[in-house]
C-alpha cells in the first residue's frame, strides 16, 4: 500500500534549523571551550559534523567531534532475532570536564538516548551531557527530553518519520510517511 | 574497510571451523571484531552486550593464552564466565564427554568454549546440545578464533587479504592454526604457501589450493606476511626430523632470511614462541614482528564471535 508522504523539512529548512540550533547552543554556553559534539550512528554523525561547522562559522570554535555506536548498549539484545551489527565508536578526546552535545536525527521512544548515556558513561565522566535532535516526534517510553530541538513534529505511532541526509541518502529532507493504511 | 556491500546476518549457533564459513561470514566476524577492539582501549573495559549470558570454558587440553583471551573477551562483554579443566572435573572420574556436556546444558549455560585433544570433538558435541559451541582448538583439525585473529591482524595492517602472499613455516602437520588459516585465507583470495620438512607437511594438502615449497628461501621470497609455527613435540610419537638443532638451522627464521620477504612484510606467530628454534630472538622483537598485536587482537575477535553466536541462540 502506498501511503502519502508529508514533507516536514526540505534541504534549506534543515540547514536553517541547524543554524538556529547552533545559535541556541552558543546562547546556552557562554564558555565554548568545554563543548564537544557526539553524533549517534548513523545520521546523527553527519548532523553533528554540520553543527560543528556551524559553530566554527558563527563563533570560530572548533569543538571536538565523536561518533557513537550504541548497539552494544541496546536493551533489546536478549530478544528474538540475530544480534544487530556493531559498528565503530570513535571518541578521540577525553570526556572529563567536557560538555557533550549528543546529536541524533529523531527523538522517539528515548531508548537510543538511554543506551547512548550508558555508553558515554563507560568512556568517562563528562561535566554535562545535553541532547540535540533534528526532529522530536513524541511517544517517549522513558523519562528523556531534548535540550535543543530542530522541529517538534506531532505524529501517530503508525507513522514513520524519515530523515534523509545527503551523506547517506543523497539528499536532505525530513518526511512523515505511512499512517492511514497501517 | 567495512564490507557494507554484502550485508548478511549471522545464523549459526556454533563456530566450529573456518572450513564451514563463507567469505561473507568471515567478513562479518572481522568487521564486528574491529568495532569491539575499541572496548579494550577504554578506561572502563566493559560493554553490556552479553549481560546475563553464561559461558563455560571447557578446556580438556592444557591452554593458557587461548583460555585467558576467551575469559577476558567474556568479561569485557559482561557475560558470566566459568572455567572447567579436565584435571579437576568428573571426566577424571570416568564421565563421558556427552554426559559432561549434558550436565553443563542442565546448568542453563548459553555458550561452551571447548578445547579437546580429538579432532572433530566439538563438531560431534554440537549436534547434541542447545548450547552454542565455540571450538577453541580440536586436535590437529582447527583453531578457528586463532585463524580469525591472524586474518584480522593481516587485514588491519595490509588493508586487504586478496592477492597477499602469506607463508607458513614450521610444523604444518600438527598445526590446527595452519589449517584454520588455510581455510580462511584461501576463501578470502590470498596466495598461501606452506613450508617445512616433508615429514611435517600433510600429504595432499595442495588440494586445498595452497602451494608447498620446502626451501625456506624460495618460500618467503616476496612474501607479504610470514607466520612461524612451533614444533609441537607433545604431539609427536615418532621422530619426524633429526634434531631441534638441525631444524633450527634449516627452517629457523632470522633477520637475514626475513629480508627475502617484501620490505614491508609482517611477521606473525600464534605462540608460544620458542626463541632460537623456529625464530631468532632479534627477529621476534623486530619492528616487523606483530606477535603481541595478534594477542591484543585475539580478544576483539573472540568478543565478536561470542556476540554473534549469542544472537543466533535466541532463535531457538
Amino acid at each position: 500500500m502506498t501511503s502519502p508522504e508529508k514533507l516536514v523539512l526540505d534541504a534549506a529548512g534543515i540547514d536553517r534549523t541547524l543554524t538556529r540550533m547552533a545559535h541556541e547552543v552558543l546562547e546556552h554556553h557562554k564558555d565554548v571551550k568545554p563543548l564537544a559534539l557526539v553524533g549517534i550512528r548513523t545520521r546523527g554523525v553527519f548532523l553533528a559534523e554540520r553543527l560543528q561547522k556551524k559553530l566554527l562559522e558563527i563563533a570560530g570554535v572548533e569543538s571536538p567531534l565523536g561518533t557513537l555506536d550504541i548497539t552494544m548498549y541496546r536493551d533489546d539484545l536478549s530478544e528474538v532475532g540475530p544480534n544487530p551489527e556493531v559498528r565503530e565508536t570513535k571518541l578521540p578526546f577525553d570526556l572529563k570536564a567536557k560538555i557533550i552535545i549528543l546529536v541524533d536525527d529523531v527523538l522517539y521512544t528515548g531508548r537510543t538516548i538511554r543506551a547512548a548515556l550508558d555508553a558515554l558513561n563507560d568512556y568517562g565522566r563528562p561535566k554535562m551531557i545535553q541532547l540535540a535532535v533534528l526532529v522530536d516526534r513524541g511517544h517517549r517510553e522513558l523519562p528523556i527530553r531534548a535540550d535543543f530541538v530542530g522541529k517538534n513534529v506531532p505524529t501517530s505511532v503508525r507513522e514513520r518519520v524519515v530523515i534523509r541526509i545527503r551523506e547517506v541518502d543523497g539528499k536532505d529532507e525530513a518526511i512523515i510517511a505511512g499512517g492511514s493504511g497501517a | 574497510m567495512m564490507s557494507n556491500g554484502t550485508k548478511i546476518q549471522w545464523t549459526r549457533k556454533d563456530l566450529l571451523g573456518l572450513k564451514d564459513l563463507s567469505a561473507a561470514e568471515i567478513g562479518l566476524i572481522l568487521d564486528t571484531a574491529k568495532s569491539f577492539s575499541e572496548v579494550s582501549q577504554r578506561a572502563v573495559k566493559k560493554s553490556p552486550a552479553l549481560r546475563g549470558k553464561t559461558v563455560v570454558n571447557l578446556f580438556l587440553e592444557p591452554s593458557t593464552r587461548t583460555r585467558v583471551s576467551f575469559e577476558l573477551a567474556e568479561k569485557r562483554l559482561s557475560a558470566d564466565a566459568i572455567g572447567m579443566a579436565s584435571g579437576g572435573s568428573s571426566m577424571t572420574k570416568g564421565e563421558s564427554l556427552w554426559d559432561t556436556i549434558a550436565n553443563i546444558e542442565a546448568l542453563k549455560v548459553d555458550l561452551i568454549v571447548m578445547r579437546h585433544s580429538s579432532s572433530g570433538a566439538p563438531h560431534r558435541v554440537s549436534n547434541y546440545t542447545k548450547c552454542g559451541i565455540v571450538n577453541a582448538g580440536d586436535g590437529i583439525n582447527e583453531h578457528p578464533t586463532q585463524g580469525l585473529l591472524d586474518i584480522f591482524t593481516l587485514r588491519e595492517l595490509k588493508g586487504k587479504i586478496r592477492g597477499l602472499k602469506v607463508v607458513f613455516v614450521g610444523d604444518i602437520l600438527h598445526s590446527r592454526v595452519a589449517r584454520s588459516n588455510v581455510w580462511g585465507l584461501t576463501k578470502l583470495g590470498a596466495e598461501v604457501v606452506l613450508c617445512g620438512p616433508k615429514t611435517l607437511i600433510p600429504w595432499g594438502i595442495e588440494e586445498l589450493g595452497v602451494k608447498v615449497i620446502h626451501d625456506v628461501r624460495k618460500a618467503i621470497d616476496g612474501a607479504d606476511a610470514v607466520t612461524l609455527l612451533r614444533i609441537q613435540m607433545e604431539r609427536q610419537n615418532e621422530t619426524l626430523f633429526p634434531s631441534i638443532r638441525e631444524y633450527a638451522s634449516t627452517f629457523g627464521l632470522n633477520t637475514e632470511l626475513f629480508k627475502l620477504a617484501k620490505p614491508d612484510a609482517i611477521l606473525m606467530h600464534p605462540g608460544p614462541v620458542n626463541r632460537g628454534v623456529e625464530i631468532e630472538s632479534a627477529l621476534a622483537d623486530s619492528t616487523q614482528s606483530y606477535i603481541l598485536k595478534q594477542v591484543t587482537n585475539g580478544i576483539a575477535v573472540r568478543m565478536a564471535v561470542l556476540y554473534l553466536l549469542s544472537g543466533a541462540l535466541k532463535n531457538e
